[in-house]
């Protein structure tokens, strides 16, 4: 990632911007979301818009692409106010958006997909064949080559956000707003969207990147605004701003980018796999005879790109997952051999923070109380009688909430009400809270903001402190090497490699993750 | 933040379900000018035959006691991600073991044959709920499906059992012997008469005081137990059940024979309430009225009792108005309920969404422009 001197302006300094925002104000219900928000994003250039989780930014946005009607404010476009109360009229204007969760059809092709809405007439023929030659010449001068007759699922995630990026060129976008267009990238395809970004902004096109990392912001834009509690508190020129500095701006405090720790004290061993294998359905080896030992007292951080046999692993310890070969001994018990589901795991003392919090850790419908419980709505302290203790559940999750930082403090609110870091917190309280001897933890920090993570990473060393034994599944290498006392490498089911933090280099891990085992490279 | 805005609870409970219920009498009063009566003389009919009189009330609630009893079946199924088409089937076969417990067992005492009978009921139900249930289960068959199918099954079963087995010897119509005496549900005017108020004499029967303990069973159940709190987890994410360590296929069965034992209590009320003997059909298409009544009751077990009165006020109000207008006959009061059902069940979301942008313009203090 590494920066490139600004683009030269491609436009007259007296052109208007492409896309001007003039105290745009948005309120639901209680919550001010947006509060006056004036900034302007010139074209030909990549203007970032940062905050933490809750700060406004996607608010703003879906405003700027029609999903939200504002209370008040003006959107300008090239210089003329326009009317946006749709995404077909934020379209229409030359807005075009890439969501974090892409609006693919997975089973169309690339080619279908682009023209999806924008057919040009009852026949497909005659629409296909113009944007086949249409999306060429896209290709050809942004970089942006993708297979046009592929079928969308087939392609890997930094293809289809490539094929996001290219529906809404060929709607006519000059303004294009990436949502955490890096979130599912891995650190190569992340650099890879950037070097696209910058042959767009040498066009002349506006790019807005809404994100919380600092590594993008400092890599690739040229102006910043920091959004906090939906205001601007900022507005700065790249290059005359540091991460330390946007960090303060973003959370009003300085923040540690770096949790300090101590060398790890590792103790007795608390969980060992022997040549654990999973099939999926079609019996195919997802992870092949892994082995590794947990120790009590250290975080053990398993890198590789996504897709590796992580998440498989992960699963298959926590008892989500079934193996078909191999052993887990933990607390005197072969759980592959048992059989043991997650709730008997969970009784022996391995708790597991899921990796895709939404499809797995939480109930997004249920309220914070009820999802403060969930794995363990068994237990006797939740329950009198045949009935719930609604009582306990909700003091209990009041208690978590105020222990781990979670807001708004209400037990009774929807989950799905909760910023990303919030939830995470309360599923992370909710598996500490239970004392577990092994916490098993995907992707702790995936969209959770900068205060959130300082707060998460901290709350992983203590327990790590505290004797117990941590496996941590994350595809940031920044956050494994933050955090882990050693490491594994994973690639293609197996693991690679293993190196003691100290020895780990970036450079290293990279070399395993692309497949080079520990023994050959010297 | 992209999530469509809420609507006000009051409007998501109250004014929602009013609205759709005024589009479906809106469009049947054209069908009854149509037909050459006026509308508003016919629904005025409709609304004093059902809760003008005490007979009205009387069969208003008698019909709903089926309706809540059905609606709540679909509704524990549905909390747990299933549709139960099957209530049908279910309240037929339940029927079954309510009228043997009743034929067989019915010269035993009131206090003994009452709980006897409300379990057979329950058995005979979830059993039927249960095949579907396992099938979906453990062979992934959709249960919508086979639901639908185990209905038909349910029926040609009963003709066969009631005309070659159950029948009454010496005669043609294929119904049992009539229970004793000790086999039928008190009546509500024979109730209310112990406790010295006179009302007119209707079907109405201590089932329908049986169908409200059911409810608020439902609700502790749901709500309040851990068990309808891990059939909520498994029928909102099921993966989200798995990692909490609840079994999705144990969910399934489990809720298919709750959800079977409460269409069984249909046959409390229509045999032992009412007609006191097994006879053909007699859930007469309670079951399917009860999804419309639990999606128009939002699941919840004191919605379903409001629209299982509505329901039931439908019933009764329809019958009179067959009975006293000529030219709306009983399929037109089919039609009328149809499109109650219709707007309120399979439509009822039609004017969600303009309903939401007007709050969302109101709230925003815009206005409409």
């Amino acid at each position: 990632m590494s920066k490139e001197p600004a683009a030269p302006p491609s436009t007259p300094p007296d052109a208007p911007p492409a896309l001007e925002l003039r105290g745009i104000d948005k309120r639901f219900g209680a919550v001010h979301a947006n509060r006056a928000i004036t900034f302007a994003v010139a074209a030909g250039s990549i203007h970032g818009l940062i905050g933490e989780n809750g700060a406004g930014k996607s608010t703003l946005m879906n405003i700027v692409y029609g999903f939200h009607r504002a209370d008040a404010g003006e959107i300008r476009v090239q210089g003329r106010a326009v009317e946006i109360g749709s995404p077909q009229q934020a379209i229409a204007a030359g807005i075009g958006m890439v969501h974090q969760h892409f609006m693919l059809v997975e089973n169309f092709t690339v080619l279908e997909n682009v023209v999806l809405g924008v057919e040009g007439g009852a026949l497909l023929a005659g629409g296909l064949a113009a944007a086949r030659a249409e999306l060429g010449r896209l290709a050809r001068d942004n970089g942006l080559e993708v297979p046009l007759d592929a079928v969308v699922s087939e392609l890997s995630v930094g293809l289809q956000q490539r094929v996001e990026i290219l529906k809404a060129l060929y709607r006519g976008a000059e303004v294009l707003i990436l949502d955490e267009p890096t979130a599912v990238l891995t650190p190569h395809e992340a650099d890879q969207l950037f070097a696209m970004l910058r042959r767009l902004r040498a066009q002349g096109k506006a790019v807005i990147l809404v994100t919380h990392k600092l590594r993008e912001i400092m890599a690739v834009t040229d102006r910043v605004t920091v959004m906090k509690q939906g205001a601007v508190v900022a507005e700065v020129a790249t290059r005359e701003t540091s991460p330390r500095g946007l960090a303060e701006h973003m959370v009003g405090r300085a923040v540690l980018l770096q949790v300090e720790k101590r060398p790890a004290q590792p103790g007795a061993e608390l969980l060992s796999v022997k040549a654990l294998e999973v099939r999926d359905r079609l019996g195919v080896a997802r992870l092949k005879s892994v082995s590794f030992n947990l120790r009590a007292g250290e975080i053990v951080g398993i890198a590789g790109v996504a897709g590796n046999g992580q998440s498989e692993l992960l699963e298959a310890l926590a008892g989500t997952r079934a193996a078909s070969r191999g052993e887990i001994s933990f607390g005197g018990r072969d759980l592959v051999r048992e059989q043991l589901d997650p709730r008997a795991r969970r009784a022996l003392g391995l708790a597991h923070v899921p990796e895709d919090r939404l499809r797995m850790g939480v109930v997004a419908g249920f309220s914070a109380a009820d999802n403060a419980i969930l794995g363990y709505h068994d237990a006797a302290r939740f329950n009198r009688g045949g009935l719930r203790d609604e009582a306990a559940i909700r003091a209990a999750c009041a208690a978590k909430m105020a222990e781990f930082d979670v807001r708004p403090p209400q037990p009774e609110l929807r989950l799905a009400a909760f910023s990303g870091g919030n939830q995470q917190k309360l599923v992370l309280a909710r598996e500490i809270d239970a004392d577990p001897q092994v916490l098993l933890i995907g992707q702790p920090t995936r969209g959770v903001d900068i205060g959130a993570i300082e707060f998460i990473h901290k709350r992983l060393i203590a327990l790590r402190d505290a004797g117990k034994a941590l496996l941590l599944v994350s595809v940031e290498l920044d956050e494994i090497l933050a955090l882990a006392d050693r490491i594994l490498v994973m690639n293609g089911g197996e693991i690679i490699g293993e190196l003691a933090r100290a020895d780990a280099t970036e450079e290293k891990i990279g070399l395993m993750m692309a497949g080079v085992r520990a023994e050959v490279s010297p | 933040m992209s999530a469509p805005a809420k609507l006000p609870r009051w409007a998501e409970l109250g004014l929602l379900p009013l609205i759709n219920l005024g589009v479906a009498l809106v469009v049947a009063g054209v069908i009854i000018k149509i037909l050459g009566e006026s509308p508003l003389a016919a629904f005025k009919l409709m609304a004093t035959g059902a809760l003008g009189t005490q007979e009205g009330i009387g069969y208003t609630l008698y019909y709903a006691t089926n309706f809540i009893f059905t609606g709540l079946a679909v509704a524990v199924a549905y909390h747990a991600g299933l549709f139960n088409i099957g209530a049908e089937g279910q309240a037929y076969i339940g029927g079954l073991g309510t009228g043997l417990v009743c034929l067989y067992l019915g010269t035993w005492p009131f206090g003994v044959v009452l709980p006897l009978a409300v379990l057979a009921g329950a058995i005979f139900g979830a059993a039927w709920a249960f095949i579907p249930a396992w099938l979906q289960a453990r062979r992934g068959s959709h249960i919508v499906i086979t639901t639908i199918m185990f209905n038909f099954i349910a029926a040609a079963l009963m003709t066969y059992l009631l005309v070659n087995v159950l029948i009454k010897p010496g005669q043609q119509s294929p119904e049992t012997r009539e229970f004793s005496a000790n086999a039928v549900m008190p009546a509500a005017h024979e109730l209310l008469a112990k406790i010295g108020i006179t009302v007119v004499a209707t079907p109405l029967n201590l089932a329908f005081g049986l169908a409200l303990v059911a409810a608020a069973g439902v609700w502790i159940f749901i709500w309040r137990t851990r068990w309808g709190f891990a059939l909520r987890v498994a029928g909102a994410n099921s993966a989200a059940a798995v990692y909490a360590g609840i079994s999705p296929p144990r969910i399934i069965v489990g809720a298919m024979l709750i959800s079977g034992a409460l269409a069984g209590g249909l046959g409390l009320n229509e045999l032992m309430g009412s007609q006191h003997r097994i006879l053909m059909d007699f859930p007469s298409g309670a079951g399917f009225v009860g999804i419309a009544v639990a999606l128009m009751g939002r699941n919840h077990p004191v919605g379903i009792v409001v629209a299982a009165v509505l329901f039931g006020a439908l019933y009764q109000g329809g019958s009179q108005l067959s009975f006293d207008l000529p030219k709306i006959n009983r399929d037109m009061v089919v039609v009328i309920q149809g499109l109650v059902i219709l707007l309120c069940g399979a439509m009822e979301n039609v004017f969600r969404a303009p309903l939401t942008a007007l709050f969302a313009r109101v709230r925003s203090g815009r206005g409409i422009e």
